[in-house]
């Protein structure tokens, strides 16, 4: 038996839960060193698996780990890595160690009050964060349905005390009102999903009472039922089939979050520290776009075609509606917050564009979505911390005083809205060509979303940054050297993938063929007229074609 | 021969040859858990009698833990001598089952009783009266509350030890309800457990008139639901002209053999059958809680002494649930289409007015009462799947929930203020401040009751739904999440409570337990992590056990 590298990957920071939650209370700095050390330990193995991973390999999963669990409810602990799961599970592990070195003083603020000899905030802080990390990569790498829904459900109790328990003392009002706000958003933020996975639970079980039934015992291995569903052991049914995929669907569109279900987004960012804002929107949800990819499409192809109108339009909402509502935001995290509502759209755009360039460029989008947002979340959390306020009103002329941090945060802000040069444009562009290529008019529209990302980011930097210095901001300290560790990475990741995507493209890409090969799609034949070359008879053949895609 | 001539010959017959009418062969040993506990509850009224009183509380605490242990150390044998698989029968002329089933819930019941034995011993979280550590249970029940004799005897310090040998007989009932063969030894059964049970209700030290209201309403709604009970028993005798399950049970499917000049009048009639067997659930739906017959759950869990409440909560529902299943498995397979849309009916209800009604609770044991209504809901999913899968996960689930019940009551017991434990909900805040660990313990529990995954009650719920869903009640699962999905918001309000709200100046503080109430609340969370991350030897157990002898 070779070393379960994936399980060591999710172990690592589980222990490092564990222990940073049992020092004492009065090793408070050690807690927080520990926690960085272990989220490092974790980034290493996660590049270990990187490099251990060979894209060109044929099957579906690598680095597979099979060993029996419930055997009553047909479960295994089965894990697996595809291209997609690695990129995922390095960004996570990538971002974490910035999110610890981010929030370093997040907990301080509770360390003063010392209600009884056990208090021990800073301690709870960071092993929540390890927690949630250790559940997102094995969800990230579970390929039995059951196991990951566990994860799935489980993730969310840590991120609700981390939401609930920790805040950014920035509000509009006094502490007592803004720990009511935070709790009410963090109970938003658990009810939302804990509903939506309850729904998913119905699917899951509703899975299994299927392939008890067909297969004689019943399972939850994604790689048996794909292979069973291929051989034509396995018929889900039509009806069934769809019920089915709603039920699995709906889960993750609550997660990603996709419009109508995104209301608990924007109030668990901003009420939250900026740290734990970024593991939300750049980290936790991006289980459920992924998970849309690995299971839904792959567990039930054909209720997915079925679904891709509606959820085509719905995600067409999403990138208008979020960007809008960005557009006319006075709180800088609500802000970034209905931003990444419009991202998400993208990404599940791409999705379900059925197109390899549109999946693939999703895919993209999962990771570079990721940095960005950390880049612009991180450094908005500074600079809120610094003034002590998220309305962009009480700012202004910022980059006078502190040119570093205006800096970062433009660079955050143009990658936001996919300059070109920065890694999102290449996503979204994918994202873009690939819906046009088989849905042009929702392409077209979709296009919109970077117009308004240009307004609402330019408007944000210039309201903040330029014109005369506020008395409140004229004091204001540059970066300190702990925050540019923080940002100096990320920005360089977000050059370098700007210009070099190759290596993440190159990860991505196998994995999207092997899912559009279960989803039984080809990618359309381009339609131009190509009419300099007469009589070439291209243009009707590539006709045809979407003839026969059109009678799928 | 004159009748009177005939009485005395078969009376000088009997007397003359002894031999004639045999004895009944009772098979000691296979009944030997019941006997133990029942012998123990006995010899524990002897020692109120006879033992001086400052040595009783010690001489009653180890018999019953004793006994307990001893009783669940002999279902361990039975069922490893295969009574629980392929030696399974019906002993004691077919009044009492010994198979998979019973040993199973007699075992889960056993182990229950052993930990609430632990918190009805618990004497250090009372500020000490008159120098002496007392209990949860009042000094003297027979006084009038707030009357001179019971100043007396609160001066005096007296403690109630005889809450040792009425919990054992509440047990010994307890463990022959799931195994009762016959439908006179089920009511028999109920009886003896539940008499019992109204007494401890009413034995609370603090909030007398609470408590004793609350065995008042439980006494008089219980008396009610064992007349229909006993009703339906008559029916069914009348139906089936026998009360043995196995006789019902052939008359339902295969028609009356030979018809009874008495009964000749009422026997296969099917309106006895349906009305018959419609009260006998009835009786049996109102142990369980089960909306609409689950009016008392709230006032009386609310009322009782917590330790009893506990026990109650946890122990009542594994019997009830095992009757049931046994009553609608063994008794009633024949007319499945009959009884299964009216407990869908039942589940659905449940399930959705437990759920609902809990949101607007605003004390916690009552809360409590509530989420146990939602959870007869998921169970009775599980029971109307009619399958083997179906009974297996019925009795890991109720093993599952007991625990954690046990538990989370146990928890309440910790949390007091001046006027004792303070179960308003509104109290609690900030609790998770001042004591972390058993605000974090109180959350485990509340995540297990929500069916959060990695804990036992996810497991529990999986399993019940899995056996509904394969079933073919898709629907039933569907409003099964939505009532769980309801029922989340108010464990999750409980959790924002005690750990997002500032502590109030004047918040109750929490008592450091003994080793009693510490055991029964670390094993408690033990449980619910172990069946929760590892079910599947549970599983197994509760799998081997799924079928019922008939």
């Amino acid at each position: 038996m070779s070393f379960p590298l994936l399980t060591a990957t999710a172990v690592v920071p589980a222990i490092g839960a564990i222990a940073t939650a049992a020092l004492p209370a009065a090793k408070r700095t050690a807690a927080k060193w520990l926690a960085l050390l272990f989220s490092l330990l974790t980034f290493a193995l996660a590049l270990v698996v990187a490099f251990r991973f060979d894209p060109g390999a044929k099957g579906p999963f690598q680095l597979t780990e099979s060993h029996a669990w419930i055997r009553d409810f047909g479960v295994r602990y089965e894990l697996g890595v595809d291209g997609i799961a690695v990129a995922l599970i390095a960004l996570t592990a990538l971002l974490v160690p910035f999110v610890i070195l981010a929030g370093w003083h997040d907990a301080d603020t509770l360390e003063e009050a010392t209600p009884n000899r056990r208090w021990r905030p800073t301690q709870g802080f960071f092993a929540l964060i390890l927690a949630v990390e250790a559940m997102v990569v094995i969800s990230f790498e579970a390929t039995d349905v059951f196991l990951f829904y566990i994860f799935f459900e489980a993730m969310l109790i840590p991120m609700y005390f981390l939401i609930g328990g920790f805040g950014d003392r920035a509000g509009a009002d006094g502490e007592e009102r803004s720990a009511g706000r935070r709790s009410q958003a963090a109970v938003k933020f658990l009810l939302y999903n804990l509903a939506g996975g309850l729904i998913m639970l119905a699917a899951v079980i509703g899975l299994y009472a299927v392939t008890a039934d067909q297969l004689g015992t019943g399972t939850f291995s994604l790689t048996q039922i794909v292979d069973a569903r291929a051989a034509g052991q396995l018929d889900l049914g039509t009806t069934t089939e769809r019920l089915l995929f709603l039920g699995f669907f709906f889960a993750f569109a609550v997660k990603a979050p996709l419009w109508p279900l995104h209301t608990w987004l924007p109030g668990a960012m901003s009420e939250s520290t900026a740290p734990v804002a970024v593991l939300i929107t750049a980290v936790v949800d991006k289980v459920g776009t992924f998970a849309m990819l690995r299971f839904c499409l792959q567990l039930f192809p054909q209720a997915s075609s079925w679904a891709t109108p509606v959820i085509l339009i719905l995600a067409l909402i999403s990138i208008v509606y979020g960007a809008l509502l960005a557009v006319a935001q006075r709180d800088i995290k609500r802000l970034i917050a209905y931003a990444s509502i419009s991202h998400f759209g993208f990404i599940i755009l791409g999705i379900f564009a059925m197109t390899s360039q549109g999946q693939g460029g999703a895919t993209l989008y999962m990771v570079n979505h990721g940095i960005s947002t950390a880049a612009l979340m991180l450094v908005a959390g500074f600079l809120i911390s610094r003034r002590g306020s998220r309305l962009i009103a009480d700012f202004g002329g910022v980059q006078k005083v502190a040119p570093m941090l205006a800096g970062t945060f433009l660079i955050g802000g143009l990658a936001t809205l996919s300059l070109p040069g920065l890694a999102p444009f290449v996503s979204e562009f994918l994202v873009l060509v690939g819906t046009f290529s088989r849905h042009p008019v929702i392409g077209v529209i979709a296009t919109l979303g970077i117009v308004l990302a240009a307004l609402y980011v330019l408007v944000l930097y210039q309201r903040t940054m330029t014109g005369p210095v506020k008395s409140e901001v004229s004091a204001m300290p540059d970066l300190r050297a702990r925050e540019l560790v923080v940002v100096a990475p990320l920005i360089a990741l977000l050059l370098f993938l700007g210009v070099y995507p190759k290596p993440l493209t190159d990860l991505v890409n196998p994995a999207v063929e092997h899912t559009l090969s279960v989803v039984d799609k080809k990618d359309p034949k381009p339609t131009a007229q190509v009419n300099a070359v007469p009589g070439s008879g291209r243009t009707g053949h590539a006709a045809s074609d979407q003839d026969v895609e059109a009678a799928k | 021969m004159s009748s009177v001539a005939s009485v005395h010959s078969l009376w000088t017959a009997a007397a003359g040859a002894p031999g004639k009418i045999p004895g009944p062969h009772i098979e000691y040993a296979q009944l030997s858990p019941t006997l133990i506990v029942l012998g123990a509850a006995v010899l524990g009224i002897m020692i109120e009698a006879f033992v001086p009183r400052r040595s009783r509380y010690y001489s009653q605490l180890l018999l019953s833990l004793v006994a307990l242990a001893a009783a669940f150390a002999a279902v361990i044998g039975l069922a490893a001598a295969g009574f629980g698989s392929s030696k399974a029968h019906v002993a004691a002329m077919g009044a009492v089952a010994v198979d998979g089933p019973a040993l199973f819930l007699q075992g889960t019941i056993l182990l229950v009783s052993l930990i609430a034995v632990f918190t009805f011993a618990e004497r250090r979280l009372d500020p000490a009266a008159h120098g002496r550590h007392v209990d949860s249970f009042a000094a003297q029940p027979a006084a009038v509350p707030g009357g001179a004799a019971e100043q007396a005897a609160v001066k005096a310090g007296f403690t109630t030890t005889e809450v040792f040998p009425i919990l054992l007989f509440a047990v010994g009932g307890m463990l022959i309800f799931p195994a009762a063969n016959d439908l006179l030894t089920l009511f028999v059964a109920l009886e003896v457990f539940s008499l019992p049970l109204y007494i401890l209700c009413a034995l609370a030290r603090r909030q007398r008139l609470l408590s004793q209201e609350s065995a008042l309403k439980y006494f008089l709604l219980g008396a009610f639901s064992s007349a229909f009970l006993l009703f339906g028993v008559a029916l069914l005798y009348g139906y089936a002209g026998t009360v043995t399950y196995a006789g019902i049970a052939e008359v339902v499917s295969d028609g009356a053999k030979q018809i009874d000049p008495a009964l000749a009048g009422t026997m296969s009639n099917d309106a006895l059958l349906l009305i018959g067997g419609a009260l006998v659930l009835m009786g049996l739906l109102f142990k369980v809680g089960a909306v609409p017959f689950h009016m008392w759950t709230p006032d009386v869990y609310q009322g009782a002494p917590t330790p009893v409440t506990g026990f109650m909560a946890a122990a009542t529902k594994v019997a009830a649930f095992g009757a049931l299943l046994r009553v609608l498995y063994v008794v009633l397979p024949g007319m499945r289409w009959d009884w299964r849309p009216v407990m869908w009916g039942v589940a659905i209800i449940t399930m959705l007015g437990g759920a609902i009604v809990a949101i607007t609770q605003t004390d916690i044991k009552r809360l409590l009462a509530y989420s146990s209504i939602a959870h007869a809901g998921f169970i009775l999913a599980g029971v109307i799947a009619t399958s083997k899968d179906g009974v297996s996960s019925v009795l890991f689930y109720l093993g599952a929930y007991s625990f954690v019940t046990l538990g989370a009551f146990a928890v309440v017991t910790l949390v007091r203020d001046a006027g004792g434990e303070a179960t308003q909900l509104s109290k609690w805040a900030g609790l998770g401040r001042r004591s972390p660990l058993v605000a974090a313990v109180f959350a485990v529990f509340l995540l297990a009751f929500a069916g959060i995954p990695l804990t036992s009650g996810f497991a529990g719920k999986f399993a019940v739904f899995k056996a509904a869903a394969q079933s073919g009640a898709g629907w039933l699962v569907v409003v099964g999440v939505i009532s769980s999905a309801i029922a989340a918001f108010f464990y999750i309000r409980v959790i924002v409570v005690m750990f997002f709200n500032e502590p109030k100046a004047e918040g109750p503080t929490v008592a450091v337990p003994s080793p009693l109430t510490s055991t029964a609340i670390a094993v408690g969370v033990t449980a619910t992590l172990v069946l929760g991350l590892a079910p599947q030897y549970f599983l197994d157990l509760a799998g081997h056990a799924g079928v019922f002898v008939r």
